[in-house]
This record gives structure tokens, sequence and C-alpha cells, in this order.
């Protein structure tokens, strides 16, 4: 069924189905309960086919438990989950063409790379030399040929990932989920496997569902991002939108480095809220549908959207006050204290050094942005 | 490690308390063996070198007692180790696989139960239990209880070995298209095999060395080893009663050697 699904996509939306039918993964209100704990409430999301689509949140926030739900391992209390518009909420894990690699990559330990790799295959049916003749392709595609004799423990954490990978990707699955595969290995592996996977996945045209707690990770890896919190949605979207237009308080904070601002808003003309922060400043930025005259919010600028000069320039500029450097390796953030108002951090290249941009703590200067730089956030 | 080594060393009495548990453990095995290989029919004095016993045992007036005792013993081992290994493997994979279901405490409290009960209330109770349902005394009835009896010693390392092997696993066999019994028999039972192997060892030893409760269920004219070689101790005793313990402590040590290299063999690494 599956099968027919994803190759005769096309068909299926003349056949009168709901049009999201050629979506890879659609999740609509999914419930899940443990006992009296609600760990995820009421998740609605759908996943294009040939995505890399990242769910990101703090530890705790139930983003294993929605993997799990799609993979089969946790049973969906109410909702439904639907892979290329078929429903699989009731099917048992290995009736879902939906691999995983695992947090901890549960490689079988008494198997060698090789048959690890070859297993997902046999079990499909496959004939056991044709499934190592596969499985000694995938060992190639993740450069690890030389170790199909070995077993698990002889390989370093990296090498066993990339063999959990194989592993899960050599079935060829509709959707290939990942549980914060990337969580146990250093900064520098870290990098260079975030770059073999986004190869791997355009590669494939597998559907990607990626587990983080990094966003940092997330933006670098997805086409897009759904940020989760507490068993609930916060925002969907794109990188790019998620980190220049965050929908509200958490996912401004959660996502990279900002300043929240506590401000009331003044007034409202021509698309622009000019808002009050305190000690006489005020800011214009954008307006937010849902945001009224009135309304006391927070408002978030990004560090590296701000920039010092001796004279107001264009733009916003508010008068103030250095207090402090910090060096940061490629970049220089400092603490800009306003008069009786808001401290800011602003963050300026390193490269800007000679620019004049960069000021000795004491210094009276200006912070400017350009105008719709700051962004009004629901709470 | 060295530093904690050297502190036990040094307590007063140590030594003295070492070598006197050492001598009072082994030096009557080491007697034994060693007057296994005596000349004489005394069995106190020492009059030279002699495979006489063994000879004794295996070709004398009473070998065909000591055989059919050997062969009782044997099967019953062989046969009540196997059915209670599966047995306690089973139940194993339920208690730890099997969720937090109700009674789960006092299920594992049943199981290892007979471990703490004294043995001859249990030779007693499985007589009365077997006279009361008609179960014919015999070699039947010995290999019955001694499968049951032998459950809970190979329940335990089975046990031990299956807390050790985490459930992502059976879970990421089960994302690869394995149904749950192919999860079950390609990846649990492989990673248990250490377990099940020393839980057999262990019971095929418990079933071979039990005197009290086959003594009770045997019935008449069926020896095992342990019967026939009291039955033969009551009638005076005689050094091929040593020929035939250091045999069974040959038997013991290779199952103990078998049971440590199998342990220290951990392929869950
Ligand atoms: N089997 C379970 N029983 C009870 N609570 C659970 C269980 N699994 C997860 N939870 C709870 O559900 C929440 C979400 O867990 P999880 O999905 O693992 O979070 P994440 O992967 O985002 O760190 C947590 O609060 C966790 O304690
Ligand atoms: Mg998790």
């Amino acid at each position: 069924m599956p099968d027919e699904a994803f190759n005769m996509a096309q068909h299926h939306k003349d056949a009168d189905m709901s049009p999201s039918s050629t979506a890879a993964i659609e999740v609509r209100d999914a419930v899940k309960r443990y006992g009296t704990f609600t760990a995820l409430k009421r998740i609605s999301l759908t996943i294009e086919d040939n995505e890399f689509f990242t769910l990101l949140g703090p530890s705790g926030c139930g983003k294993t438990t929605l993997l799990r739900m799609i993979a089969g391992f946790e049973d969906v209390t109410e909702g439904a989950i639907h892979l290329f518009g078929d429903p699989i909420a009731d099917l048992p894990p290995h009736q879902r063409p939906v691999n995983t690699v695992f947090q901890n990559y549960a490689l079988f330990p008494h198997m060698t790379i090789l048959e690890n790799v070859a297993f997902g295959l046999e079990m499909r049916g496959k004939s056991k030399s044709e499934a190592r003749s596969k499985a000694g392709e995938m060992l190639e595609l993740v450069q690890l040929s030389e170790f199909a004799k070995r077993k698990p423990s002889q390989l370093s954490g990296g090498q066993q990932q990339r063999v959990a990978l194989a592993r899960a990707l050599a079935p060829q699955p509709k959707v290939l989920l990942l549980d914060e595969p990337l969580s146990a290995l250093d900064l520098k592996l870290r990098k260079a496997m975030q770059l073999e996977l986004k190869h791997l996945q355009r590669e494939t045209g597998i559907t990607f569902i990626f587990v983080t707690h990094d966003q940092e990770e997330a933006l670098t890896m997805s086409d897009r991002i759904a940020v989760m919190s507490a068993g609930e949605m916060q925002q969907l979207g794109s990188p790019t939108d998620i980190y220049e237009r965050p929908r509200n308080m958490f996912v401004a904070d959660f996502i990279g480095e900002t300043n929240l601002l506590e401000v009331s808003v003044d007034a409202i003309a021509g698309g622009r809220a000019t808002c009050h922060l305190g000690g006489g400043h005020e800011l214009t930025c954008n307006e937010v549908e849902g945001i009224g005259v009135g309304a006391k919010v927070h408002l978030s600028i990004r560090p590296e959207r701000l920039f010092m000069s001796e004279e107001p320039a264009e733009g916003e500029s508010l008068k103030g006050r250095i207090k402090e450097n910090i060096f940061v390796g490629t970049d220089i953030s400092t603490i800009v204290e306003l008069a009786e108002g808001p401290d800011f951090i602003v963050r300026t290249s390193n490269s800007d050094r000679g620019n004049k941009r960069i000021f000795e703590p004491g210094t009276e200067m200006f912070v400017n942005m350009e105008l719709g730089a700051g962004r009004l956030l629901i709470d | 490690m060295a530093a904690v080594n050297d502190n036990i060393k040094s307590y007063t009495g140590f030594k003295a308390i070492t070598i006197l548990c050492l001598v009072v453990l082994y030096a009557p095995l080491v007697i034994v063996t060693i007057y296994s290989f005596n000349a004489s029919k005394s069995i106190t004095n020492w009059e030279g070198l002699s495979l006489y016993w063994y000879y004794d045992i295996f070709a004398g007036p009473e070998s065909a007692k000591w055989k059919e005792a050997a062969w009782n013993s044997f099967t019953i081992a062989i046969v009540a180790a196997t059915m209670a290994t599966s047995i306690a493997t089973l139940a194993a994979t339920a208690m730890v696989r099997g969720g937090k279901f109700k009674l789960r405490t006092a299920s594992f409290g049943l199981i290892s139960l007979p471990l703490m009960v004294p043995e001859i209330v249990l030779a007693v109770a499985t007589l009365i239990f077997f006279n009361s349902i008609g179960f014919t005394r015999g070699y039947f009835s010995i290999l019955v209880a001694h499968t049951a009896f032998c459950i809970p010693f190979a329940y335990l390392p089975i046990q031990a070995r299956m807390q050790g092997i985490e459930d992502s696993f059976e879970q990421a066999a089960m994302d690869l298209y394995a149904n749950k019994r192919q999860a079950f028999t390609k990846i649990l039972l492989p990673l248990m095999m250490p377990g099940i192997i020393s839980g057999f060892l262990l019971a095929f030893i418990v079933s071979l060395d039990d005197f009290i409760i086959t003594n009770f269920v045997k019935g008449a004219g069926v020896e095992t080893l342990p019967t026939a070689i009291f039955g033969s101790v009551k009638q005076g005793l005689k050094p091929n009663i040593m020929a035939i313990s250091t045999l069974l402590l040959g038997v013991s040590v290779v199952m103990v050697t078998i049971s440590y290299f199998v342990s220290k063999k951990d392929n869950t690494q």
C-alpha cells in the first residue's frame, strides 16, 4: 500500500483524496498521554516528501515521543498519523516503511558491521547474498567498507554512527527518523556529520525527520523546523522564518541570542508600531497582527542587527554608553547601557575592528538598527 | 586499588584467617582426591599409589550398580536442566520485557522462593504432592521434581543477564522489519546466551548433586549417584566412595570452568 501511495501520489490527488495525501508524514491532532501526564498536547504537522525536517526543542519537550509514535514504538492516545496518505497509527513497527537511527545507535553487538547493515534487507525477504551485496554498497556510501567484518565494539563513536545510518538507509525507507544522532560526537566530528547527513539526504531523496535540542544544528541542516516546548508546537517554518520572525517569546529566546525588551505599544500607523522602552526611549518596528495600541509585550532584536556609531545613523538610533566588551572569537559582544533604559547586547564582527565600530567601555555613543530589525512577540 | 589491598593485608590475623578458611574448605577435597588413589583397603592408611578403586567402580562387583546410578544421574541432570532452563528463559523474558504487570514483584518472589525454603520442606511437600496425585515414584518422579527445583537456579543468571540488555536492540530489530518472534530469536536469544548457558550449568550441577529431594521421591530400586553413595556409606566407608567423589568433583570443576569462560565472554559490548 505505501508503495502505491508513494509512486502514484499524483493519481491519488485525482482520486479525490485530501490534498495532503502526497505529504510524507501527516500528524493530525496527535495527543500522547502517559497515565495522567500529557507528553504531547494535540500536535498537527505535515512533512513533505524529500524534506529535511527537524523537531527542535529543549530536553523533555516530547520530540522523542513524537518520533517513536511515527516509528510505532508508542501508541497514539488520540489523533492520527498518515504516511503518504495511509493511516499507520495502528500498524506494528515492522510493518511501517520507516526506519530509525537510534540515539545510542543500538547496533547489534553480536553481529558484524556487514550483518548489521544487511539485517533489514534480509527481514524484508531479500536473499542472504543479495542483502549482503546491497549492504556492502551502503557501507561504501558511508566509507566504511574496510570495517565490514568488524564487530560494532571495535569501531569509534563516529563510525558506529555511520553504520547506524547505513543500516537504517539500506532497506530504502520512505522516511528516516533520526533521534539526536550527533549528540554523542565531539564538535568537529559533529560539524562534519551534519554536512554528510545533509548530503546523504539530498542524494537519496528520502524524507528525513531529525530530532535535536541544538538550535544551531537545526538552523544549519533543515529545510523546515518545528520548534516544540512542553508538548506543544511553538512555531513551524524555514530556518530563516524561525530565526528572523519568531512568533513568540519562547522561540525568540530559544533560537539564537536576542535582546528581549519589555515595551508598550504607543501608536500603530502604516504597518509600523511605535513602542516605548522606558527612560523616554522609543523604537519603531513592524506591526504584528494581534498586538494593538496599549499592549505591553516583548520586543526581540538580534544583537547582530544592531551597530554602534558616534553620531546617530539613519533608521532607529538610541543614545547609550558602553558597559563592557566581550571577546567571543569571530565576534565581539558589547553590552550597552541606555540612560534609565534597558541594556542591549550588540554583536560586532571582529573584522569590523578597524571600522571604528568598537568603542572603549564608558564611551557615549549611539546604538542603531534598520527600521524593521526589531520584532514584537506574542507571549 | 593497590592501596586498598595493602590495607586489608595489614589487618592483624588476615593471613591466619585466610589460611584457615582455605584449609577448612579445601583440605577435605584434597585428602579425598589423594586417598582415592590409595592401594589400601583402609581409608586412612596410605599403602601406595594405585588406580585400583577406579578399576573397582568401573569393573568391580558393584560396577553395575554404579553405572546405573551414574546413567540415572546424568540423564536426569541433562533433561531436568534443559527443561528448567527453557522455562526460566521464557519466565525471564516475560518478567524483564513484560512491562509493569500486576503482581510482578510477587511473581519474582514466587520464582526465587524455593531457594530460601529449607530443602527438607520442599522434599516432603513434593512427596506429599506426588502421592496425592497418584504419581508413581521412580525415574520420572525424580525428573519432574528436579526440573521444578532447578528452575530458580537457572532463572537467576538468565535474569541478571537480561537486565543488562537494553530493549533498544529489539526495537531496532523491529524497526528493521523483524516481527516479534524474529526479534526474539535473532537478537534477544543470542544476546542472552551467556546467561542461558550459566543457568543451564548451574541447574545441571544442582540436579546432579541433589540428595534430599531425590531420596524422598525416588521410590525403591531407582538410585542416583548421591543416593547410591549414601546407601553404600551406610554399609561402611570404602575407598571406592572416594574414587566416585573425585570423579564427581572433576565434573564440577569442568562445569565451573566452562561457566567462568562463558560469563567472561560478554557479547553486548
Ligand atoms: N514511558 C514514559 N512514561 C512516562 N513519561 C514518559 C515516558 N516517556 C517519556 N515520558 C515523558 O514525556 C516527556 C517527553 O519525553 P521525550 O519525548 O523523551 O522528550 P525529548 O525527547 O524531547 O527530550 C518527558 O517529560 C518524559 O518524562
Ligand atoms: Mg529525546
